[in-house]
């Protein structure tokens, strides 16, 4: 009988096990840019900037350059690269204590100068690496190690939407919010982030796609309880779908 | 190429362009700020890019992105905006990248003043941010100069592939002097940036990191940087004399303008009949201890003279050590030293030998 392969590891991503912890959706992330950095034919000219934060070893995951970035700089590091080599893709992969805290003024800027570059922006309303303190996503009333009574809004303000904080700026971008959590929102975060990556490559404008992911060690919870955690509690504040176009 | 009057924040500027480096970031502050004009006039009639970051913190990681993605880049800036970029600093050092970095020194701490001074002489020379690494350190004591150390540290920042400095006060920066360009040709063998993040096409991806969790491979990637600030200590010392002679009253030891006052100084010295001679370090990382302590021994003492509280003094002790009695003299507070303050503190000091 003749054999047909249906599915199998993008040559983007490396045959190698990750450190992401059991029921962390970064593993389909990851697989989702990989995957489109094949598809687009992009991959031998492709440099990605890892964050700090989980994701920090990526370079260690993707089949292409990588430049590790100190915290919350990536965009900085990816306008360099770009401004330097316009012929080169450039994405950074940061998470939401690196992007929208540390990094706020980085990413702001970077957006509002249009680098033609991608940014993946991995939302799981909570610092991971460190050990489950509170990030400028984190939920109002989530209970996390340094908001121990939970998120007190009238003490330390609400979560901020970097979707729309994006999309708000005048300069023409691509500002899409999906999630990871179920499939079929998957198959619709792979359009987002193909459509994102295919803007790049026409030189088009700064693209970004927000993406909700689980957190089941730092929630305290287990990997299923939270895909439902996330549907529950993160889609109701962060609405899903695309915020900006360019014209 | 004939000789023109420049501007030092201009030669510097052009001094790179003529190194190839066609890319610039960096943020507004004082006294400086006629770098980043000129580069933004600039650089765009050679093809060139010039980004007004958002920040000091941004501009030194787009350095470090360009300069990853194998760049010509530099970037420059004053005392408290070199503070904010000692981070990527760090970064750029402990990944084994090549660029170069312009410290226009005002008078500090904190905000200080906008006045020339040359307190950030430990920062440059001993660290400054996180880590255990070094930067190549150049101090110019003219337009010339400035020009000449900047194209020269193009070349040693891709030779070493190490964040080079070139730490200036801000007269360097505002004066007009004559400066000739002389035609740019590689000062060292560079070999090709084959580490580069260009795309992994043909070859394995290459990354860029200073990130090594298991100790002892950070160890030993601290001993591969060892080892490299050693050929730099070995190799790229500079230094200057004047006026040396085997029966010296005094040797004195200053860098950048502050030399030029002293030897202003010294001239007038003579005609007291005090010999006074100058040892000017140009590299400031690496120190040339031995050399000055060569100089030293010809003289009955050594005067250093700093515009700050005393900080090469430290690398000037380490280098005499306890051989000859060494005095200093210094201002603070953007306030120069005057040829007159050298003669006075000069004689004052050698009447007690």
């Amino acid at each position: 009988m003749k054999s047909t392969t249906v599915f199998k590891r993008p040559e983007s991503i490396l045959p190698v096990p990750t450190h992401y912890c059991p029921g962390c959706t970064h593993g389909i992330i990851h697989r989702v840019v990989a995957e489109t950095l094949d598809e687009l034919g992009i991959r031998e000219r492709t440099v990605g900037i890892a964050p700090v934060g989980c994701s920090v070893l990526a370079y260690d995951y993707f089949n292409c350059d990588f430049h590790e970035a100190s915290h919350g700089r990536a965009p900085a590091v990816a306008t360099g690269i770009k401004r330097a080599r316009p012929d080169l893709i450039v994405f950074t992969y940061q998470g939401d204590g690196d992007l929208a805290s540390i990094g706020m003024a980085e990413i702001v800027h970077c957006a509002n100068r249009g680098e033609k570059i991608t940014v993946i922006f991995v939302n799981n309303a909570i610092y991971g690496m460190t050990g489950g303190q509170m990030a400028p996503t984190t939920l109002p009333g989530q209970v996390t190690t340094t908001t121990p009574y939970g998120r007190d809004v009238k003490h330390i303000g609400w979560p901020i939407r970097m979707a729309e904080l994006i999309s708000s700026l005048k300069t023409p971008a691509f500002v899409a919010r999906c999630s990871a959590h179920n499939p079929l929102l998957v198959v619709k975060l792979k359009e987002s982030v193909k459509k994102a990556f295919q803007y790049q490559v026409e030189g088009r404008c700064f693209t970004f796609v927000e993406v909700l992911s689980t957190c089941p060690t730092n929630w305290g919870i287990t990997p299923t309880e939270a895909l439902k955690w996330l549907e529950e509690n993160m889609l109701p504040y962060y609405k899903l779908g695309i915020f900006k176009e360019p014209e | 190429m004939p000789k023109k009057l420049l501007k030092g924040a201009e030669a510097i500027g052009e001094a790179a362009v003529q190194a190839g480096c066609k890319l610039f970031f960096g943020y507004p502050i004082t006294p400086q700020n006629e770098i980043p004009e000129y580069m933004s006039y600039r650089l765009p009639q050679v093809g060139g890019t010039f980004v007004q970051a958002e920040s000091e913190v941004a501009a030194s990681n787009m350095l470090y992105g360009a300069a990853g993605a194998g760049a010509r880049v530099f970037t420059t800036s004053s005392s408290p905006g070199i503070s904010l970029m000692m981070e990527a600093i760090s970064y750029i050092a402990g990944a084994e990248l090549p660029c170069v970095i312009v410290n226009i020194m005002r008078a500090g701490p904190g905000l200080g003043g906008i006045l020339p001074s040359q307190g950030d002489y430990f920062q440059a020379t001993k660290g400054g941010g996180h880590g255990d690494y070094r930067c190549l350190v150049l101090a110019p004591w003219s337009v010339q100069e400035a020009a000449d150390l900047v194209m020269l540290a193009f070349d040693l920042a891709d030779f070493y592939r190490n964040p080079v400095m070139v730490i200036a006060d801000a007269l360097i920066g505002q004066m007009m002097e004559p400066v000739e360009f002389k035609p740019y040709k590689p000062q060292k063998e560079l070999k090709p940036k084959d580490w580069a993040t260009t795309g992994c096409k043909g070859r394995k991806p290459n990354i860029i990191n200073s990130l090594f969790l298991d100790p002892e491979v950070l160890e030993k990637h601290n001993q591969k940087l060892k080892k490299k600030y050693e050929e730099m200590e070995k190799n790229e010392k500079r230094w200057a004399t004047y006026e040396i002679s085997d029966d010296m009253d005094v040797l004195i030891v200053a860098f950048g303008t502050v030399g030029r006052v002293a030897l202003t100084g010294i001239q007038l010295l003579k005609e007291k009949g005090i010999r006074a001679g100058l040892f000017r370090p140009i590299t400031l990382y690496p120190f040339p201890y031995e050399e000055l302590k060569k100089e030293a021994m010809k003289a009955k003492a050594v005067f250093v003279f700093e515009l700050s509280t005393g900080q090469m003094l430290e690398d000037v002790k380490l280098s005499v050590m306890d051989k000859k009695p060494i005095s200093f003299y210094g201002r603070q507070g953007g306030i120069l030293i005057t040829p007159e303050e050298v003669v006075e503190e000069v004689e004052k000091f050698s009447r007690k030998f």
